[in-house]
């Protein structure tokens, strides 16, 4: 899902039918496969706000599973509207085969024009970037309308009912995203862990055996569960839980299938976004528009992909990635070529291959340059107090520390990695979490809660180790609540 | 570019109506903000902002228990965003607690505070969540002081026998489905009549001139009639299958009486000089708890409000809590002037009557058997009389106290509570309602 944000205010009069919007998108198609975009197929389907609302609310997915925090997103959505803080998006895609997007019908022939052709950048991107490969897009639609299906079943199954489905669904939604970020890694079955800790005891094969003692070797112990750290929380639970029903495991399967399809989307954020800035700026601007339909784009783009001082835009941020990338391989400057050699490919070569390759924050790692920093104005902030003050910026001593920042909160990045250690802890089947901590602690309310949900599905003592203001500390929710210890 | 089409699919009304998809979870959702409320609706009314306001007045509540947690980093986190060109080290950018810098975007789970944990209701919302918690008693009604007042009618169930307006042709169409389907030899006749009238609706329509013919000839069954105007739907099935009058549903309605019943809320406040700001404060939370109460109960409320030091004197809801006095205390004054407006104004026969006093217990030692026998008195005709006790900061510690004094009132209906702190007053309106409770059953 990807939305473009409409500013607030101004009412559009649409003039135009629907036999106009399919005459622009043959041109813009024609465009598309002119400039080498791959699409799957597209639908496109006009609603109005209310309509477009409640698709922003259930994440642009024409069936989803109900549950009251849906209800509160979409009220919490009609409210910023209502009251004129947020516009509303001009289009919403989703990556599904065909890919399916949302105009507003109350738009004007220039912002559909716009919206359709940025649509097709975001189609491409889906159906090419390496970390959609992990979702089966020709399924989406159909995956999405069973799960909710199952789950309408639950709620109105007289022996569960929609209190016990909360129960569940609550809790998984707290910990829906304690899972694998990169789907493209293989995650080993319990044998292949078991095969590799038998390869790792052997060490290496010594060549000089025969005159060398036998080394000894130690077996691993197998029993261990899990063999190794698992960061899928809510599939280990699923998995070793005896205690659930058959209908709670399957909800556990549902939200964490639903997180690894978003996983995706928040890996590639801002590349995906610059992206289809880049094709729509030049798709319309080979489509040779008449002056005021020119205009109106100039307007209208401008105003998506604009700074916004305080934040970091996607849109603009990876609209100046991407073209400075381009210039770089087809007219770079004396002083880059001095550095970084001559050009091997053209600029469209290296845009299409980075397009497959990269995600967010290798994106950003590899092609986010110390100028293009410093253009752009890219800080560091950090709390002093009750203030947010300005850390670092990017300047020559600098920019490497802020770049890491950034790349520290794009994507995945920003949520803490937690992965199960033992599933027997002082053999009473206490639930052993390590929170991998970078540096950055917990923020330590949300932890509390968020571990509760933890027991609630694991039915017994949780434990998760991290570290607090420099100290390594222990957070226990069992029976009788929430603690915190400090580690040795 | 693949091949195929683009597909376009047009914005049609009823799409859009369909598309109102979240109103079951919206429901869900206010069902779970007005238990968040509820579990917390002491701390609520402890705020100040409550106290006092219109009510429709829509005020902020802050909520627990709706929030959705996930691991999340805390505030040592740095950030990065973008500036305005000329960003430098020191420069401050914003506040804690709000999402980054600026308003922040929306990283899923990125920061806490996305969340927003306050809900606007209604006061008028808030009382009535507040009071749903609380196992009203039964307030005490004698029946001299009931008059029926008001007729309504109101929807009740459904009936078979009624007058042709109330009938339901909705129901009256199910109930000759449902025959249709008992009926076996029927069955293949009824699948037939299924499929060629889909919907339920193009029933209701087909049929209503035959119910309309049967109601006329009073459910006689005329079948001639019925093929005659029996719709096209019914006509394709191979032998008709006519309404019987037991098919005939109607509506049923009730007539609803309502007891027409007064109740005056007597509100006595010490005003004397060692009434302070805070412990008119907890007076007046008191008062207005039990003004929204005795609101709930009864059509017609009148509040009076009696303001006393050594003279009591009826004043407006403003003079009432905002003017200080200064001086000496006679209880027994206020307790005088109540009883006097009871018995210009609201005839105990007529009027339920609800008295409250508070006082910070400094008392004229004078004064106290008078005080005393009008309590009494106060007790025997109002349905509940109560004395608060207002001893902010541990002052209970070496101030005189009354309620020693008005511990020897044997009157069930006559409660003294003690309050400290503004914790106190959500306790202290219960146990003063219990009080009432008891002495009914």
């Amino acid at each position: 899902m990807s939305a473009a944000q409409n500013a607030a205010g101004a009412p559009r009069i649409a003039k135009w039918n629907l036999s106009d919007l399919v005459e622009w998108d043959r041109r813009i198609r024609d465009k598309a496969a002119e400039f080498g975009l791959d699409c799957y197929p597209q639908e496109f389907e006009l609603c109005d706000h209310t309509g477009m609302l409640g698709y922003m609310a259930y994440s642009g997915m024409p069936s989803h599973y109900p549950h009251w925090s849906y209800g509160k997103s979409y009220e919490k959505l009609k409210t910023l509207y209502d009251h004129g803080v947020t516009g509303l998006p001009y289009e919403m895609v989703i990556n599904s085969n065909p890919a399916i997007a949302y105009l507003m019908r109350d738009n004007s022939i220039l912002l559909q024009v716009l919206t359709i052709a940025h649509v097709y950048g975001h189609n491409d991107f889906f159906k090419n970037n390496f970390t959609f490969k992990s979702t089966r897009a020709e399924l989406t639609i159909e995956a999405f309308k069973a799960a909710a299906m199952r789950v309408r079943r639950y709620v109105e199954d007289p022996s569960i009912g929609v209190e016990q489905v909360e129960r569940i669904l609550d809790a998984a939604h707290a910990l829906s995203w304690q899972c694998r970020r990169n789907l493209a890694i293989k995650k080993l079955t319990p044998l292949e862990q078991m095969a590799r800790a038998e390869d790792t005891a052997q060490g290496q094969p010594d060549p000089f055996q025969k005159i060398h003692a036998r080394k000894q070797i130690e077996t691993p112990d197998f029993h261990k569960v899990p063999l190794e750290p698992d960061e899928d929380l809510l599939l280990f639970i699923r998995d070793h839980n005896l205690f659930l029903a058959d209908w709670e495991k399957d909800l556990l399967t549902i939200v964490d299938e639903e997180a690894k399809y978003f996983i995706s989307m928040m890996e590639t954020k801002i590349m995906n976004e610059g992206w289809a800035s880049y094709w729509h700026k030049k798709i319309l601007e080979s489509l040779e528009l008449e002056q005021g339909l020119h205009l109106e784009f100039i307007v209208n783009h401008n105003q998506v992909v604009r700074p916004i001082p305080g934040q970091i835009n996607p849109y603009h941020l990876g609209l100046k990635v991407w073209e400075d990338i381009y210039r770089r391989f087809t007219n770079p400057t004396a002083e880059e070529i001095k550095r970084d050699g001559p050009p091997v490919k053209s600029g469209t070569e290296k845009i299409f291959e980075v397009r497959e390759v990269e995600r967010d924050a290798s994106f950003i790692r590899r092609y986010l340059t110390e100028d293009l920093m410093r253009e752009m104005d890219i800080f560091e902030y950090e709390a002093r107090g009750e203030e947010l003050v300005v850390s670092k910026v990017a300047d020559e001593e600098g920019w490497r520390e802020v770049k890491a920042t950034l790349i520290n909160n794009v994507g995945t990045n920003s949520i803490p990695v937690m992965k199960v250690e033992d599933a027997d802890f002082g053999q009473n089947r206490t639930l052993y979490v390590k929170h991998y901590h970078d540096g950055r602690d917990l923020h330590i309310e949300y932890a509390e809660k968020s571990l509760n949900y933890l027991q609630r599905l694991w039915g017994r003592e949780v434990v998760l180790e991290t570290v607090l203001d420099g100290k390594r500390s222990l957070l226990c929710s069992n029976d009788r609540g929430f603690s915190v210890r400090a580690l040795k | 570019m693949s091949s195929g089409d683009t597909i376009f699919r047009e914005y049609r009304i009823s799409d859009a109506e369909r598309s109102d998809r979240s109103a079951g979870d919206r429901l869900r959702h206010r069902q779970k903000v007005r238990e968040s409320i509820r579990e917390n609706i002491a701390d609520i009314i402890a705020e100040e902002s409550i106290i006092g306001k219109d009510k429709d007045r829509v005020i902020k509540v802050p909520l627990r228990g709706i929030k959705e947690y996930r691991f999340v980093y805390g505030d040592n986190a740095p950030g990065a965003s973008q500036g305005d060109g000329d960003s430098r080290p020191g420069q401050v950018v914003g506040k804690t607690g709000k999402d980054g810098p600026g308003k922040g975007d929306e990283h899923a789970g990125d920061r806490p505070g996305v969340d927003y944990y306050e809900t606007d209701v209604t006061l008028e919302e808030l009382i009535e969540i507040m009071f749903e918690d609380l196992e009203l008693p039964n307030l005490e009604r004698r029946a001299l002081r009931e008059i029926q007042s008001d007729y309504s009618s109101r929807r009740k169930g459904y009936r078979k026998v009624g007058i042709r307006i109330r009938l339901d042709k909705r129901r009256t169409a199910k109930q000759r489905v449902m025959r249709m389907l008992a009926s076996d030899k029927r069955n293949d006749a009824v699948a037939r009549a299924l499929q060629e009238s889909k919907a339920d609706r193009e029933l209701d329509s087909d049929v209503e001139g035959a119910l309309d013919e049967i109601a006329i000839e009073e459910g006689r069954l005329d079948e001639e009639a019925l093929a005659a105007s029996t719709g096209a739907a019914l006509q394709r099935v191979h032998r008709r299958f006519p309404f019987h009058q037991n098919d005939l549903r109607y509506k049923h309605v009730e007539i609803d009486t309502k007891e027409e019943s007064n109740a005056a809320v007597i509100c006595i406040m010490d005003t004397s000089g060692s009434m302070d700001t805070m412990k008119k404060y907890l007076a007046r939370s008191f008062f207005f708890l039990l003004y929204q109460f005795i609101s709930t109960r009864y059509r017609n409320v009148e509040i009076v409000f009696i303001a006393h030091h050594t003279e009591a004197s009826e004043v407006t809801e403003e003079e009432f809590f905002h003017k200080g006095e200064s001086g000496g205390t006679f209880i027994s004054s206020g307790y005088a002037k109540a009883l006097e407006i009871i018995a210009a104004r609201y005839h105990p026969s007529l009027w339920n009557l609800y008295a409250f006093h508070c006082s910070d217990g400094d008392n004229f030692d004078s004064d106290n058997p008078a005080a005393l026998k009008d309590a009494e008195e106060l007790a025997g005709i109002c349905n509940l009389f109560g004395y608060g006790e207002i001893k902010p900061l541990g002052s209970r510690y070496y101030e005189s106290s009354m309620l020693n004094v008005f511990r020897r009132i044997q009157a069930p209906n006559f409660h003294t509570v003690l309050i400290e702190r503004k914790e106190d007053i959500w306790p202290s309106f219960k146990a003063f309602l219990a009080k009432d409770r008891v002495k009914e059953s």
